[in-house]
């Protein structure tokens, strides 16, 4: 496989009363090996709900209608959808790890740091010694620049602070060294001082392994400090995808647009907080046409009538919106 | 102002209207409505539903098994069950309503009191709260009525005082709750009393939980009724009791089964109905609470 | 953490200060008096002045409190009215029994209750959560001496089987005893049974949705380990607390159904001094099972820190 990761035809849906809902609307995504790769959009547009399928781990009643998430796991090249049990958890935590958003929310409260951390590598690694172990988290410790690792592994959580259990977090997601690492919204519940030393944690970490990380966000400031290549979700869908300069440089759909206006940057500190107006709509009320029509400022009756697809527009960047399907036809 | 208190007052119980029909349209929720309704409707018009006089004996149809004149059978003394299964609903809802009604009374007394004023009043309080708590269920209100002496209104004291707590915490819990947002200091600052704002704003918000725990104490009123008078510490003869006609029918059984039958089916319905509907209504009321 | 436990049990005096104060008030509201109620009609005033003073009645109400309590502490609860034998040894030996019934009853209720708890939870929505669901319910519907009654009206006419009337003790003959104890212990059980299945259920469902158990699989763990060391620990915490409050109900169930089974254990005898109008043995029962509940509470209070590191010890 010449990608790491390949999602083809990605449809998600849900359960809605009796309802099945689509939530993930055919989505097609490329993780090339040793990247990073940002996935950005507003809460409801398919983000989460695509790693947690990558995963195979999505939660009751959620599940995956049609595709395939093809993997060049270790032992050759997989669909992740198709995996038995036994062979999922193979991946799960050894090559691919997964983060979360609430750091004090995603560790046990009842064990140790130690014991959780144990456990990642037991797992996988079930002749592993006691010592062997704890030596080995003790590196993970020191290498996400836990001051006192031997202290904080006989911690429980509770004792900790959100920045360090998301230290915690990335070290057992790491332990293992993983080909990919799926981070969900990782710094949205830190503090913003502690928000920036995760993310250069994290971009060190990526350049010292061989770990591809998928960045989910609704901030395009994360993306720009740690990614190459971004896929912008709408509804859904992908609207725009394209390399990091590409997009924040050449800004082609509106919605992307709207996100990057939105974006406080710390030199204007006057400046009112852009919103886009509106909310993203939830899956089963989406519009026949593009799904951005309602709270677009630059929306025509073509856009109401009819999908635009998604198409390149130059070479590697790929845009979903009728103004430039129009722009390159003329 | 008033936009600070409109997402407090949603929260609070929803007009009788659209609650009932919420419980309505939830499959769990009708059941219970219907089987509670039927059991008050079996209370409410006794005397017209039953077909003989309680207390009325027949020597020559003792023992009779169900049949169209006994629908349910006779007892030893040849009184007719179904009548008697009639009014004994009316002395368990009546008892039932009773008992909660002191319990809900003195414990939203209590719990407004203590969430209120806080400091030692609320210690003491508390503190005899949870010396009442300190006594499984049914051994003190037992013990209650074996010091008061047996009698319908003793039973429905020791029930009363024994579900005193449940209501005084829950009350207690939810004045807090409503103390400590916004628009209690909001209504402070416009200079409403201290009195005013209780009854404004904090009645109306545990009007939920309120309903809930009224629910399941009606249940468990019931269910402690038909225990003590099944010990025969409750209802007294000759008022007929489901607990003392299951108690009086365990000498008979072999030879009328149907003695204990219908009160023992007759009790289940009826806390099953009420707790179907406690579910319910919580689920409705609280949606928090759903899982 | 020994410190925690002294502050607990130093906590726990007041409590019982209040329990035995309440049953003394308590007493004090018997119409009439106790002696008439020992003397009935063929009281002389000569009689009725040697019972009082036997009793201690014509001392003032602080100082009958105070020595009541005070042999209480020793073991000392009095005489019978009725059979002149001290309580005390009586309500030991009876306790006994009760006691075997009563872990009898918890045991069946947990066997049954935490497992079809776990499988309705991990199974949401299934038939054989419904099931379950409809199962638990009943269990905490159905009331005890309803339950029996039936139980023992259905072996009755369809096995033509009877219960041994003759109580027989544990290190008597245990297959006998196991006889007498098992279908009450079972029915005694079934409260509990319903009411932990719902809070097993509940509880297990919330702490799955916890983002830790995400992110426990997403390690890579089995599903057991996932669902054993991890939701179930974590779901046992509510699921405990309401243990130790269904206690009081078992120990109140125990009256009721040690009535129906003739069950010769406390709560029979608390009954029947109740029945008899024996001041001091339904006095001494109701102290006696009011403080055993407190402890129990006690107990699964500290049990709680075992298990739950967040509880902190100040």
């Amino acid at each position: 496989m010449e990608n790491l990761l390949e999602i083809r035809n990605l449809k998600i849906s849900t359960l809605r009363g009796r309802q099945k809902v689509l939530l993930l609307d055919e989505v097609d995504l490329n993780i090339p090996k040793k990247c990073s790769f940002g996935i950005v959009g507003e809460s409801g547009c398919g983000k989460s709900i695509t790693a947690n399928a990558v995963m195979n781990m999505l939660p009751y009643p959620l599940e995956v209608s049609h595709g395939s998430i093809r993997f060049d796991s270790r032992s050759g090249e997989v669909d992740i959808l198709k995996l038995d049990k036994k062979a999922l958890r193979a991946i799960r935590g050894q090559e691919i790890s997964m983060i979360f958003q609430e750091p004090m929310t995603s560790l046990d409260p009842i064990f140790t740091v130690e014991m959780q951390m144990y456990e990642a590598l037991s797992f996988h690694h079930p002749g592993m010694s006691r010592p062997q172990m704890r030596e080995r988290a003790l590196e993970m410790l020191h290498r996400v620049n836990i001051p006192r690792p031997e202290q904080t592994l006989t911690s429980y959580p509770h004792q900790l602070s959100g920045g360090q259990l998301q230290r915690i977090m990335i070290a057992i997601a790491l332990i293992n060294d993983p080909k990919l690492l799926l981070a969900d919204e990782p710094t949205t519940a830190l503090d913003v001082t502690i928000q920036a030393q995760i993310l250069r944690l994290m971009n060190d970490l990526k350049e010292q392994n061989d770990t591809s990380i998928v960045m989910i966000t609704h901030d395009l400031g994360v993306i720009a400090e740690t990614c190459e290549e971004v896929a912008v979700f709408y509804a859904g869908q992908i609207v725009e995808q394209a390399n990091v300069m590409e997009l924040f440089h050449h800004t082609a759909h509106p919605y992307t647009l709207g996100l990057l206006q939105a974006v406080t940057s710390l030199g204007s500190e006057t400046r009112m907080l852009y919103t886009i107006p509106g909310i993203v709509p939830p899956g089963g009320q989406w519009s026949e046409g593009c799904r951005f029509s309602d709270r677009c400022s630059r929306c025509t009756d073509r856009c109401r009538q009819a999908m635009p697809a998604l198409s390149e527009i130059s070479p590697g960047h790929w845009c979903r919106c009728w103004l430039n399907s129009e722009e390159v036809a003329q | 102002m008033k936009k600070k208190n409109a997402p407090v007052r949603n929260r609070a119980l929803p007009g009788n209207e659209s609650l009932l029909r919420q419980l309505w349209s939830d499959p769990m929720g009708r059941a219970g409505m219907i089987g509670v309704g039927m059991i008050i409707l079996l209370a409410v018009f006794a005397p017209w539903i039953a077909r003989f006089d309680v207390g009325k004996m027949n020597s020559k149809a003792r023992f009779a098994a169900p049949n169209a004149t006994y629908w349910f059978g006779t007892d030893n003394f040849g009184r007719d069950i179904f009548s008697r299964i009639v009014y004994g609903a009316r002395v368990s809802i009546v008892v039932g309503v009773v008992a909660v009604s002191i319990a809900a009374g003195f414990g939203y007394l209590f719990g407004l009191i203590a969430g209120f004023f806080e400091g030692k009043v609320e210690s003491v309080i508390m503190m005899v709260m949870d010396i009442i708590f300190a006594f499984p269920h049914i051994l003190l209100a037992l013990f209650i009525v074996a010091v008061l002496g047996k009698s319908i209104v003793n039973t429905m004291i020791a029930i009363g005082i024994v579900n005193i707590p449940v209501f005084t915490r829950t009350v207690r819990a939810s004045v807090k709750t409503v103390k400590s947002t916004d628009y209690i200091a909001n209504a402070r600052s416009i200079g409403l009393n201290r009195m005013n704002i209780l009854f404004k704003h904090v009645t109306p918000n545990i009007l939920a939980p309120f309903t809930v725990q009224a629910t399941l104490a009606l249940s468990g009123a019931i269910l402690t009724e038909a225990s003590m008078s099944f010990l025969g510490l409750g209802i007294q003869p000759p008022d007929p009791s489901w607990g003392s006609m299951l108690s009086d029918a365990r000498k008979f059984m072999e030879q009328a089964p149907w003695m204990a039958i219908f009160p023992a089916v007759f009790i289940i319905i009826t806390i099953l109905s009420f707790n179907i509907l406690g579910d319910a209504l919580r689920d409705v009321l609280d949606p928090k609470l759903k899982l | 953490m020994r410190d925690y436990i002294i502050r607990r049990l130093l906590g726990l005096i007041p409590i019982l200060i209040g329990i035995s104060l309440a049953i003394f008030i308590i007493m004090q509201l018997i119409p009439g008096d106790v002696v008439s109620g020992i003397l009935g009609i063929e009281q002389t005033p000569e009689l009725r002045a040697m019972w009082e003073k036997k009793l201690g009645l014509d001392k003032p109400l602080v100082e009958q409190y105070l020595s009541w309590i005070g042999k209480a502490v020793t073991g000392d609860f009095g005489e019978s009215f009725r059979t002149g034998a001290p309580v005390f040894p009586e309500i030991m030996s009876r306790f006994k029994i009760s006691a075997e019934l009563a872990i009898m009853g918890c045991i069946f209720a947990w066997i049954i209750a935490l497992p079809l708890g776990i499988i309705s939870a991990l199974k949401r929505n299934s038939v054989v959560d419904r099931i379950v669901r409809v199962v638990a319910l009943m269990g905490v519907s159905i009331p005890n001496f309803a339950s029996a009654t039936l139980v023992i009206l259905f072996l009755a006419k369809g096995f033509n089987y009877h219960t041994p009337v003759k109580y027989v003790g544990l290190f008597e003959n245990i297959g006998t005893n196991m006889e007498i104890m098992v279908i009450p212990a079972f029915i005694l059980g079934s409260v509990m049974a319903g009411s932990v299945m719902r809070m097993t259920r509940s509880s297990m469902l919330e702490v799955l949705r916890q983002d830790y158990i995400k992110a426990v699989r997403a390690k890579g763990a089995p599903e057991r380990v996932t669902i054993f060391r991890h939701a179930f620990r974590n779901s046992s915490i509510p699921i405990i607390t309401l243990i130790g409050m269904q206690i009081g109900s078992l120990m109140g169930g125990t009256v009721v159904i040690e009535q129906i089974f003739s069950i010769p254990g406390l709560g029979q005898y608390t009954l029947t001094g109740i029945n008899q109008r024996d001041y001091p043995v339904v006095q001494g029962c109701v102290l006696f099972i009011a403080v055993l509940y407190v402890v129990v509470n006690l107990l699964v209070d500290i049990l709680y820190t075992y298990i739950d590191p967040r509880i902190t010890y100040n």
